[in-house]
């Protein structure tokens, strides 16, 4: 029995994973890896393509098998029960419904292998169907429901037999951008009102700091970091993290300790570090993010630089600048401000403690 | 009617328009091509069944004659007990192999279809000469026994059994190349959505994948069904005087009889049984799936009844794999699969195998294994005057075949590829009939056009006959290639200044070069094993290759016999392996 290692306390975790791993031959598609889930928490796996997060959901539900490790799912060590016993849901990317069964159907296949009587089968399906606002569509088969319409009826294939886990595995990827942002506060309000475990996998970054209690990132088939949304997007532990979540401008030199603080020293200038922060090594990357860096020289950590492009977005301008050694950062800026030409040479500075320091 | 009479000017300048350009017309040479020399002989074949020749009026005497003789009817019944059970085991066999290949990863998939497709187009005569060498009286397999202490030899031969081994041998490859197609569609996903779902794999197999495969399961079915009626190789040599079937009744009513009204009657029967086994299917499943088209699912009480069987038929085989698992363990379950296929292809391959050491026997008789080896029966074969020139006429048959049925498959795929008018499935499909209406109905119509316009015997005979056989292939050949091939280079193309002409030959050509030669092979081969025709078409000196082995293999079994199946079976791969080859690369 694993230890209860989250910060919600007493509560045992739903999902724990102990030193999984999975190698194809050399290769290793997930090294080993710890993972503690408590209950009811909406988690999220993100990462590029091929960074592992995958296969550590297929290794949660058991369509592959573990080279190592354990899977515990309420405290019962799961690692060798197949993947039609093991009481998971999968949301799969491209919604998987059984082309030759209607809507109801396919909602009702899980609750027909689980041996329910009928007229519970009945009544649960049509409960899924109103939590996902299909009853309208109950006789219809797959192909003739839009991508939303589909991706709705997996989610409620999923909850209709309530798994102790539901993993979603990019089940947004196929929709285009609208309908996405659509159906996240639809998974919103699901994962609300039904207090289910959800691991979810995704490589949109704006996705997972949407939806997320926690956000697991992953890269290289390992864990980069693991924490909250704000967490994560404010104190990035490595500039892949930085990189990933959000444009982020990162400028590298070395440490300077002199009494009073330590500086940054860069090609571009000398910056103070944010109050209080560790600084191990010989230096390191300052992470500043476009939307902390305003037009003026009106703190001792500016930059100067001409602007090369100037980029209109509606709710912000994008200002990408090139510094005198070539090396290009990007401004958000908010509507209303004044924006600078094409050309114009510009100063941007920030709070030296919005910052943060990557190795 | 106001609209009607509204839209007639517009109406017009469509049709101006079409006459010019329209795509279509590419597949016009093809469409006359077809209606001349396959639509018309087996119309007019039917025509003839119903009339009396005599006085020219109508006459129902030939059916009449068939219901009231014993001796037709029970060939009829023969023919159709035999075609279903090849039908249904052939579906037994070919199915757990089609779905094991469909499985496996795509490199390794390619070569495993290799096993299915050298036997698929290996001759039924060389496949029949192996058959008769192993099941002999002493044969391979009763050498074996008798060499182990068994007294008597089985009789393995001239009876129901050799024609079914012999038809299923012949039949698995067609049932699990129409099955495969189905199932790479088949989205495994599912499968496993299912056992996420919780459904235990053989609950997820039969609801989700069996039912998934059907389609390509009836598919199969219909057509090793229609291809069995008009057999005539295996029942001739493999079976005996009970196992006669239509095909033979209908070539000895025309090549020794010339009861051309009886024939035609015969093979119309045949024809209306392979029309009507295909519209019980369109009526079931829509006919659009054989060419891969999308299943309409049916509604209602027969889909639910469907549904409940697949049910009792999946918590059945759960527990017997269940079982299994517990008795055999995991890791052999397992390995149940791959053993069945491997067995299944050795069915396949082996027989055609035992053929090559014996065109190398020193022997004068056919035993196996050969006493010693020589070189002395290709010998004979190539200082025969009577082997070689058959064996080039088929060459050049074959070589003239390829051409025009490429140039037709092609311009046809072309046309079809480019035009989006509702018609393009119905000629799709008539381009596709002669591989549906049983090849035995096409000869002899074919026999009685070339009669009266004085083309039996003839080369050019031949080559017609043979293109109306393989412009199938060669449409879906490069119709494949076609599909994969973006239209839009054409249009980029004509935007940079190239006319059409300029673009067929400059672009689209190059660009679809694999896909060409690959239909040329396919033709070949075609045309170079082909036999049903040949009987009729080709005559007295200008025998082609299959037809001479056919009347050797009618008169007596020899290791000259062994020598050609050798040769025919040798090239007849290299061409398969290098049409695969090209298509691939296509």
């Amino acid at each position: 029995m694993a230890k209860n290692s989250t910060s919600t306390g007493l509560a045992p975790p739903k999902l724990v994973v102990e030193g999984l791993c999975k190698r194809y031959g050399k290769v290793a598609a997930l090294e080993p890896t710890q993972l503690s889930v408590p209950s009811g928490e909406f988690l999220t796996l993100l990462g590029p393509s091929g960074s592992g997060k995958t296969t550590l959901l297929q290794l949660v539900c058991g369509l592959v098998e573990a080279t190592e490790g354990k899977v515990f799912i309420d405290g019962q060590d799961q690692s060798d029960t197949p993947v039609y016993q093991r009481d998971i849901g999968l949301v799969f990317q491209h919604y998987a419904l059984f082309p030759h069964l209607t809507v109801s159907e396919n909602i009702a296949f899980p609750l027909k292998m689980r041996r329910q009587p009928a007229a519970e089968i009945k009544t649960r399906v049509s409960d899924a169907l109103d939590m996902v606002h299909l009853g309208h569509l109950s006789a219809r088969f797959p192909r003739e429901l839009s991508g939303g319409q589909q991706q709705r009826v997996a989610l409620a294939r999923c909850f209709v037999y309530q798994p102790s886990i539901i993993l979603m595995d990019e089940p947004l990827g196929a929709l285009d951008k609208k309908l996405r942002d659509h159906m996240q506060i639809e998974i919103k309000r699901l994962h609300r009102e039904s207090g289910a475990t959800i691991i979810y996998v995704t490589h949109d970054q704006e996705e997972a700091l949407a939806l997320s209690d926690r956000i697991c990132l992953m890269n290289h088939a390992r864990i980069e970091q693991l924490g909250t949304p704000h967490d994560i997007y404010m104190r990035p532990r490595s500039a892949f993290a930085a990189d990933f979540i959000g444009i982020s401008n990162i400028l590298r030199g070395t440490f300077e300790r002199n009494g009073g603080g330590t500086k940054l020293v860069t090609p571009h200038g000398a910056f103070y570090l944010p109050e209080g922060i560790a600084t191990n090594g010989e230096g390191g990357g300052l992470v500043v993010r476009p939307e902390h860096l305003r037009i003026g020289a009106d703190s001792p950590n500016t930059l100067c630089g001409s602007v090369k492009e100037i980029v209109y977005a509606g709710s912000e301008t994008r200002v990408i600048a090139q510094l005198t050694d070539g090396h290009e950062i990007i401004l958000r800026l908010p509507p209303g401000q004044s924006v600078p030409r094409m050309g114009d040479t510009i100063s941007a500075s920030w709070d030296k403690d919005v910052a943060a320091l990557v190795p | 009617m106001s609209t009607l009479v509204a839209s007639q000017p517009r109406r017009s300048v469509l049709k101006g328009r079409f006459l010019r350009a329209h795509p279509l017309w590419l597949a016009v040479p093809g469409l006359a091509f077809l209606l001349i020399f396959f639509a018309y002989p087996v119309a007019s074949l039917l025509f003839l069944s119903v009339t009396d020749t005599e006085t020219g009026s109508w006459s129902i005497a030939s059916f009449a004659r068939i219901a009231n003789t014993d001796v037709y009817l029970r060939v009829l019944g023969i023919t159709f007990k035999i075609a279903g059970n090849t039908a249904l085991l052939s579906l037994l066999i070919g199915y757990p192999l089609a779905y094991w290949i469909a499985g496996l990863p795509e490199r390794f998939r390619n070569r495993m279809l290799l096993f299915v497709m050298i036997p698929f187009w290996t001759s039924y005569l060389v496949k029949t000469f192996a058959w008769m060498i192993i099941l002999g009286r002493s044969g391979v397999i009763n050498n074996l026994l008798l060499g182990s202490g068994v007294a008597e030899p089985l009789p393995l031969l001239h009876n129901e059994f050799g024609v079914m081994v012999g038809m299923v041998h012949a039949m698995v490859p067609l049932a699990a190349m129409t099955m495969l197609p189905v199932m790479t569609s088949i989205d495994r996903r599912l499968v496993s959505a299912a056992q996420t779902l919780g459904s235990s794999p053989a609950h997820a197999f039969w609801l989700v994948y069996f039912k998934l495969s059907l389609p390509g399961v009836t598919a199969a079915g219909l057509l090793v069904f229609i291809s069995s009626l008009g057999f005539f190789i295996v029942p001739a040599f493999l079976g005996g005087r009970q196992e006669t079937m239509l095909a033979q009744l209908i070539i000895t009513q025309v090549s020794e009889l010339l009861n051309w009204p009886f024939a035609g009657a015969l093979a119309a029967m045949m024809l209306v049984t392979a029309l009507f086994a295909c519209w019980i299917y369109d009526r079931i499943f829509g006919i659009s799936t054989i060419s891969g088209g999308a299943v309409v699912e049916s509604t209602g009480r027969i889909r639910l009844i469907g549904l409940k069987v697949l049910e009792i038929v999946a918590a059945l085989a759960s527990r017997i794999a269940a079982a299994a698992r517990l008795l055999f363990g995991k890791k052999i379950t397992a390995l149940f699969l791959p053993i069945v296929c491997w067995s299944i292809i050795a069915f396949l391959v082996v027989p055609t195998l035992l053929v090559l050491p014996m065109g190398f026997t020193s022997s004068e008789f056919l035993e196996f294994p050969p006493p010693g080896y020589s070189m002395r029966w290709f010998g004979t074969y190539f200082s025969s005057p009577l082997w070689t020139s058959a064996t080039l006429r088929s060459f050049g048959v074959a070589f003239a075949t390829a051409i025009v049925a490429t140039a037709i498959g092609g311009f046809a795929a072309l046309a079809l590829a480019n035009s989006r008018s509702r018609w393009s499935g119905l000629i799709f499909a008539f381009f596709l009939a002669p591989m549906i209406v049983p090849r035995i109905v096409i000869a002899v119509g074919m026999f009685y056009l070339f009669a009266q316009i004085g083309l039996v015997a003839s080369n050019t005979g031949l080559v017609i006959g043979h293109t109306v056989l393989a412009v199938p292939f060669t449409l879906v050949a490069i119709s494949a290639v076609l599909k994969n091939y973006d239209m839009r280079l054409d249009q980029a193309a004509a935007t940079l200044g190239a006319s059409r002409v300029r673009t067929l030959v400059s672009v689209t050509i190059p660009m679809i070069k694999g896909g060409l030669i690959a239909a040329f092979l396919f033709a070949f081969i075609t045309s170079f094993d082909e036999l049903t025709i040949a009987i009729f078409v080709s005559g007295g000196l200008k025998t082609t290759l299959p037809k001479q082995m056919w009347d050797d293999m009618i008169l007596q079994l020899n290791p000259t016999l062994a020598a050609v199946s050798v040769v025919v079976f040798v090239l007849v791969t290299t061409l398969l392996l290098l049409a695969e080859r090209f298509r691939r690369s296509a």
